[in-house]
């Protein structure tokens, strides 16, 4: 028995690896406010945390974290999936069909199954029949495109206020606004009292014409953290992704979990999709996803294939987006001088780990953004639209090395190859 | 059978089997939307008039272009999906230099040519950088890449557009009626018009399979593109093939734009044709890379897009419709690549079993 | 010559595992032939065999992983049919890949309890089971590391910990001797004691001899995909169980007259390869080789050979010091031009580094020679000189293939190996670089390769020969350095050391610490 008893003294000292908590995401929402608050009282763009922009932000940043978050479960499970776009695009069209025949909620559930038929398509080309990942995915994004226009023509041809590329409009699915504390936390939004006034924004956006698809989503996030992190089954997934060959070897059936996570990820990229109908805008329309599947795509390598990066990716994503609609020239003009300031202070941390180089470059694009913000008055509407795609880009140049994607990611895997 | 010969005739059963397969699911989804099936087909495949072969031949040259583009990149195993970026790019850039005309006649259609390939081969290598320097997916990187470009050309586009009267599309300087690339007429009817750039095209197919195939410089892209590690042994410095590979095929992908710019539109303007660089992806794998077997497929998309156009009118059926034809070719012909590679591996390892009196020893066991 | 086989109770109830008949096909080759092997319950039997044999595709068969094309399986008396590796978990079958089945970014304890949570949960409960095992078997594993923080030797006991959690009666374990130093070694054989002792039945796959003579208690071989013989390892010697394995009288390294002539030909001057971590991959390494000479250098895995061979070809930008050929200092050149400069070079993995697996024969005889005569003409390649002069490799080097235009896949490991050496050959190098040019052949293609380094060095040249099989070093080397943590930590003359003298310098067992 005593190996047992040093067992249990050993497992005392034992702590299993900390992740990220829930708190972190808060107090990284209220630094990231707070931040916006110095910078609107020293720039004047009051648009910057207005609880206006707040919510926009959150009606952008849903479904760009729902596609997100279908690569996420995808790619857990060690399949690229560029594919979202096209499911997207299904999810748009189930929605508006579903939703205008049947109601918003089977709407919802429309774009759910809709967007899992492209994972289905997706999980038998890659896993069944061994094809390519990024082959795949861009077929289906081509198939899905002309399944939406070819079935929309045939589904809201000759229905009041449809046509070939939109539906009917569509009811939203219900929201909540708690009435009082709305027009309270108005009020103080209303003083001006620095940070205090955009604290009372940030919570007024969730409390006013809050769409149950948004709290969906989130709950989707806790759920998917749990899932795959917390259970037998979300282990089993994962393996699929890190070492299928292991995987197999201790009796997981490899195709199966790669299976299910690819046809999840469908649904939920098809949700985020549906979002776009059902919330974002008030029906179906041709081009309406505009590229948000990938956007989804890179807010996940963004947050390192984990839910919390995901979802803070989504959000900068969501922001930069909704800023280009909101008087973006100037908010976006505004956003220039945080850059700077911020990648002094990175290039302060980076030249003191004797990292020169990236030292240097901060410094140039810091003092370039700088010259920008004071020699113009407004960013035009382009470059705002541009700049979640360029952020991307700058994390992937400068902190590629910090990313870690499941280890058998892209690869393909036949049974019985493992040993 | 020869192994050549037994490669040959695989490589055509392929092809020839995603077809059949694509064109059966496109039936079965007809039946079940309820539309007739019967009708769509005999339009599709109907002989095409006159007209209809001039712009088959038209669109399938533009198509061809963009599939070489990213064949030179698969032969590497790079994916560029950035072409649809690069050629946008780089067609706003041409038509820029085309319509300032500061040269006379052709030598402006040159300056114009080459700013196209170097504007398109400089998009490209942006990724190509990313990806030899910093290690970053080329596939993410040209995704984002395709975002940026089409965000900058419509900025450039209002920073250099002139107006059109009575339009409210904006548009570069329209070329110079002495730069514009002339056609041919394929009869006395009008709109029968074959640009010319379908010369220029088939001379870039072959001057592709003659870099690929004969020259060292696509000796080591192609062992590159197979073995990274036996590259490197060999001597073959792969991050700059990287390079390379990817401002050869952003210089490719920056002519996509151009036979439409000479031949037709004259000018860059917000309705420019975009979505080219995807049809190329589908149209390389179909090809299999090969110069004729990208013609094939470019042919064969531009004769499905020209075909489908009169179904709405004719038989009440989107046209949309092959756009999922053409999609399942894709995973098809993947497919049916794969399996028939798989079949062809097998024979061959039994010809050199059967091929050789195994003496002791003499024994592989299949490694996994 | 041949020892006569034991007479040992076969007797079904004490048996644990009875393979009856077992085959297997694989396109264009014979895997397993009726194979017949009956293992006691608590005994270590070792199965040996050479390369290709067919021995890790037998114990796939056997752990579910491939299904057998014919045969029966039973396990403690009763007959099985072991579709998948879950099932033969099920019937109480473990096993310990040659190549670990470890996800890197896991921890251990996911990596333990992935597949069998259903025992313990993935929870403490687990976590405390784990450290149960550990400490029970002696096995030193901590549960919440991440894998790919762990040395080989910790990896292989979390394997075997990975099977012992769920259970199993009967643990397979492939060449697991492969990959650890002799220390390792020994604790492992404590290990697999150990378990017999708790009554547990081993199943050791292995090709080195003397190990498996140490610790088996019964020895099966297996030849050419078929069983011919089970013996008591008390009654042969390795040098007859070697014999039992190839069919054949085995080929001897032994090298002729010496040929050292006074001429360097290389000199590697202070080669050292910076590492992430504290110790440097290669520490200050010097050298020299003459014409005529194999230098051999000699030790375990991991030790920095395979850097030392990719510094000298020029695939580490990192490495510092010269290398000097003749006359001309290599340092700052490309691996390409040092090619030019007369290397040949035999890669460690012949698949990943050596060939284009799906490229025909002729284009990797222009693989590495791609500047140089007769493949290229200008800036073109020369595909008819080219597939000529394949030709008449194919001929002079006794590569078997019905011709030049073969995929390199569908080759065996022999044939793709003298296919190399001939490539390398045929440019007429003045150094030849050879990483364990026989590891993974069969014999008859072995005693080729070791003929045409015998050649090289009477026509000349300066051999640097890695390999990890000493007989090999020993027979043809006319000097050998060892390698030790990137050092080189002692000079030999192979007339006169024997593997085990090597064998401790190689660990740094005389080592003064």
């Amino acid at each position: 028995m005593s190996a047992l008893a040093s067992a249990k003294d050993r497992l005392a000292a034992v702590r299993p690896k900390g992740r990220i908590s829930p708190w972190w995401i808060l107090i990284g929402l209220a630094a990231a406010l707070f931040l916006l608050s110095v910078l609107q009282l020293v720039t004047g763009a009051d648009d910057l945390a207005s609880s206006g922009t707040i919510r926009a932000t959150l009606i952008a940043t849903v479904p760009i974290a729902l596609a997100g978050l279908g690569g996420l479960w995808s790619e857990r499970s060690g399949v690229v999936n560029i594919g979202l776009e096209g499911m997207m695009i299904l999810g748009t069209f189930g929605a508006g069909f579903f939703g205008y025949h049947y109601g918003p909620w089977v709407g919802v559930l429309g774009a759910i199954a809709m967007g899992a038929i492209g994972g289905l398509i997706h999980a038998v080309a890659t896993v069944l029949f061994g094809v390519d990942h990024i082959i795949s995915g861009v077929a289906i994004n081509i198939i899905a495109l002309g399944a939406t226009q070819y079935l929309a023509a045939l589904a809201f041809s000759g229905l009041p206020g449809g046509g070939q590329t939109q539906s009917p409009t569509l009811r939203d699915v219900n929201s909540i606004t708690i009435g009082p504390l709305s027009d309270a936390l108005g009020d103080i939004e209303g003083s001006g009292i620095f940070f205090v006034s955009e604290l009372a924004a940030g919570l007024r956006a969730l409390v006013t014409e809050l769409s149950l698809l948004v709290l969906l989503a989130l709950l989707l996030f806790v759920l998917t953290y749990f899932v795959l992190w917390r259970t037998a089954f979300g282990l089993r997934l994962r393996s699929c992704g890190e070492s299928p060959a292991a995987a197999e070897t201790l009796g997981v059936n490899v195709y199966r979990y790669k299976f299910i996570a690819v046809l999840v990820s469908g649904g939920l990229a098809g949700l985020g999709g549906g979002f776009l109908a059902l919330v974002a805008s008030s029906n179906y329309r041709d081009g309406q996803t505009g590229g948000r599947g990938y956007i989804g795509l890179a807010a996940m390598i963004f947050g390192n294939w984990r839910p919390g990066g995901l979802l803070a990716g989504s959000g900068l994503f969501g922001y930069t987006e909704t800023l280009g609609l909101r008087r973006g020239g100037e908010s976006v003009h505004a956003l220039l001088l945080l850059i700077a300031a911020l990648l002094v202070i990175v290039a302060i941390w980076q030249w003191r780990r004797l990292r020169h180089v990236s030292a240097g470059v901060s410094a140039v694009i810091a003092l370039g953004a700088a010259a920008l913000y004071y020699s113009t008055d407004a960013v035009p509407g382009d470059f705002t639209r541009m700049a979640p795609y360029v952020t991307t880009l700058l994390v992937l140049a400068f902190a590629s090395q910090r990313l870690r994607m499941p280890a058998a990611d892209g690869q393909i895997y036949r049974r019985g190859t493992a040993g | 059978m020869t192994p050549r010969m037994t490669r040959i005739a695989l490589g055509i059963a392929a092809p020839v089997l995603a077809l059949v397969a694509a064109f059966l699911i496109t039936s079965l989804v007809l039946l079940i939307a309820g539309d007739p099936v019967g009708e769509v087909w005999s339009t599709i495949l109907s002989v095409p008039a006159t007209r209809n072969i001039a712009n088959i031949i038209n669109s399938a040259t533009v198509l061809y272009i963009s599939g070489l583009a990213v064949a030179v990149g698969f032969r590497m195993n790079l994916f560029n999906i950035g072409v649809d970026g690069q050629y946008r790019i780089a067609a706003f850039a041409a038509a820029f230099v085309a319509g300032e005309a500061w040269l006379p006649g052709y030598l402006n259609t040159l300056l114009a040519v080459v700013a196209a390939i170097l504007v398109g081969a400089a998009w490209a290598g942006i990724a190509g950088v990313l990806r030899a320097r910093r290690g970053v997916s080329e596939v993410i990187s040209t995704i984002m890449l395709n975002a940026i470009s089409t965000y900058l050309v419509a900025y450039l586009l209002r920073q250099a557009a002139v107006q059109e009267q009575g339009s409210n599309i904006i548009a570069t300087r329209e070329i110079p009626e002495g730069s514009r690339i002339p056609g041919f007429s394929l009869s006395d009817q009008a709109g029968t018009t074959v640009y010319g750039f379908v010369f220029i095209a088939i001379l870039l197919g072959i001057g592709y399979w003659v870099m690929l195939n004969r020259t060292r410089f696509g000796f080591d892209l192609r062992a590159t593109g197979r073995s990274e590690p036996a590259a490197i042994a060999s001597g073959i410095d792969t991050k700059r093939m990287i390079i390379y590979t990817m401002l050869i095929s952003g210089g490719i992908a920056g002519l996509v734009g151009l036979p439409i710019l000479f031949g037709a539109a004259y000018s860059y303007g917000s309705t420019f044709q975009s979505g080219l660089g995807f049809a190329g992806i589908a149209i390389a794998l179909l090809g299999r890379n090969h110069p004729i077997g990208i013609a094939l497929g470019a042919l064969l998309f531009a004769f499905l897009d020209e075909q489908s156009n009169p179904l709405q009118i004719l038989v009440d059926v989107a046209p949309d419709i092959v756009k999922i034809t053409q999609g399942i070719i894709v995973l098809t012909v993947v497919i049916a690549y794969e399996v028939v590679r798989r079949y062809g591996l097998r024979i061959e390892q039994r010809q050199v079993a059967q091929a050789l009196e195994r003496p002791a020893g003499e024994k592989s066991e299949v490694s996994a | 010559m041949v020892s006569t086989p034991v007479q040992h109770d076969t007797s079904a109830d004490r048996m644990a595992v009875r393979l009856h008949g077992i085959g297997k096909r694989f396109p264009g080759v014979i895997a397993n032939d009726d194979v017949n092997i009956d293992v006691a319950r608590g005994t270590i039997h070792a199965i040996v065999g050479e390369n290709g044999a067919g021995k890790s595709t037998l114990m796939k068969i056997l752990y579910g992983v491939q299904k057998p094309d014919s045969g029966t399986i039973e396990i403690n008396g009763t007959q099985v049919v072991l579709g998948s590796p879950a099932e033969a978990i099920r019937a109480g079958v473990g096993m310990v890949f040659q190549h670990f089945m470890l996800a890197d970014n896991l921890t251990v304890l996911e990596n333990v309890t992935l597949g069998a949570e259903r025992l313990h949960g993935i929870g403490d409960e687990a976590r405390a089971e784990i450290l149960k095992i550990s400490d029970a078997y002696g096995l030193n594993i901590e549960p919440d590391v991440l894998v790919e923080k762990l040395g080989v030797g910790a990896r292989q006991r979390v394997e075997i910990l990975k099977v012992l959690y769920r259970g199993a009666k009967i643990v397979i374990l492939d060449e697991p001797t492969a990959v650890l130093v002799p220390q390792e070694v020994e604790e492992l054989f404590d290990n697999l004691r150990e378990l017999k002792s708790e009554g547990l039945t081993v199943i050791f796959i292995s090709h080195k001899l003397d190990e498996v003579l140490s610790v088996a208690d019964i020895v099966t071989v297996i030849r050419r995909g078929t069983t011919v013989a089970t013996v008591d390892p008390g009654s042969v010697t390795a040098r007859q169980l070697a014999e039992l394995m190839v069919g054949s009288e085995l080929p001897s390294p032994s090298t002729e007259t010496s040929t050292v002539t006074d001429d360097v030909l290389i000199t590697v001057e202070n080669l050292t390869l910076p590492s992430d971590g504290a110790r440097p991959l290669l520490d200050d390494i010097s050298f020299v080789i003459h014409r005529g000479e194999v230098l051999g250098i000699a030790g375990v895995e991991g030790n920095g050979q395979a850097e030392l061979v990719e510094s000298m070809m020029g695939m580490r930008p990192a490495v510092t010091g010269t290398v000097t050929l003749v006359d001309r200092d290599l340092s700052t050149l490309s691996t390409r031009v040092r090619r030019e400069a007369g290397i040949g070079y035999i890669p460690e993995d012949r698949q990943r580094y050596g060939l284009l697996l799906d490229a025909p024969l002729w284009e990797n005889r222009v693989l590495g020679h791609q500047t140089r005569e007769p493949n290229v003409n200008g800036i073109f390649i020369d595909k008819a000189a080219a597939r000529a002069d394949t030709a008449r490799i194919i001929e002079e080097y006794d590569v078997r293939t019905p011709g030049p235009d073969v995929l390199a896949r569908a080759l065996s490991g022999g044939n793709q190996q003298k296919l190399i050496v001939g490539r390398e050959m045929s440019s007429e190098p003045i150094l030849l670089i050879a990483a364990h040019p026989t590891r993974g052949v069969d014999v008859g293609a072995q005693a080729a390769i070791w003929d045409q380094i015998k050649r090289a060095r009477r026509e000349g040249l300066a051999v640097l020969l890695i390999s990890a099989d000493l007989d090999e070093l020993i027979g043809l080397s006319d000097r050998i350095e060892v390698i030790l943590r990137g050092k080189l930590v002692g000079e030999f003359d192979p007339g006169e050391v024997t593997p085990e003298q090597l064998g401790s310098a190689m660990t740094g067992a005389g080592e003064p610490s």
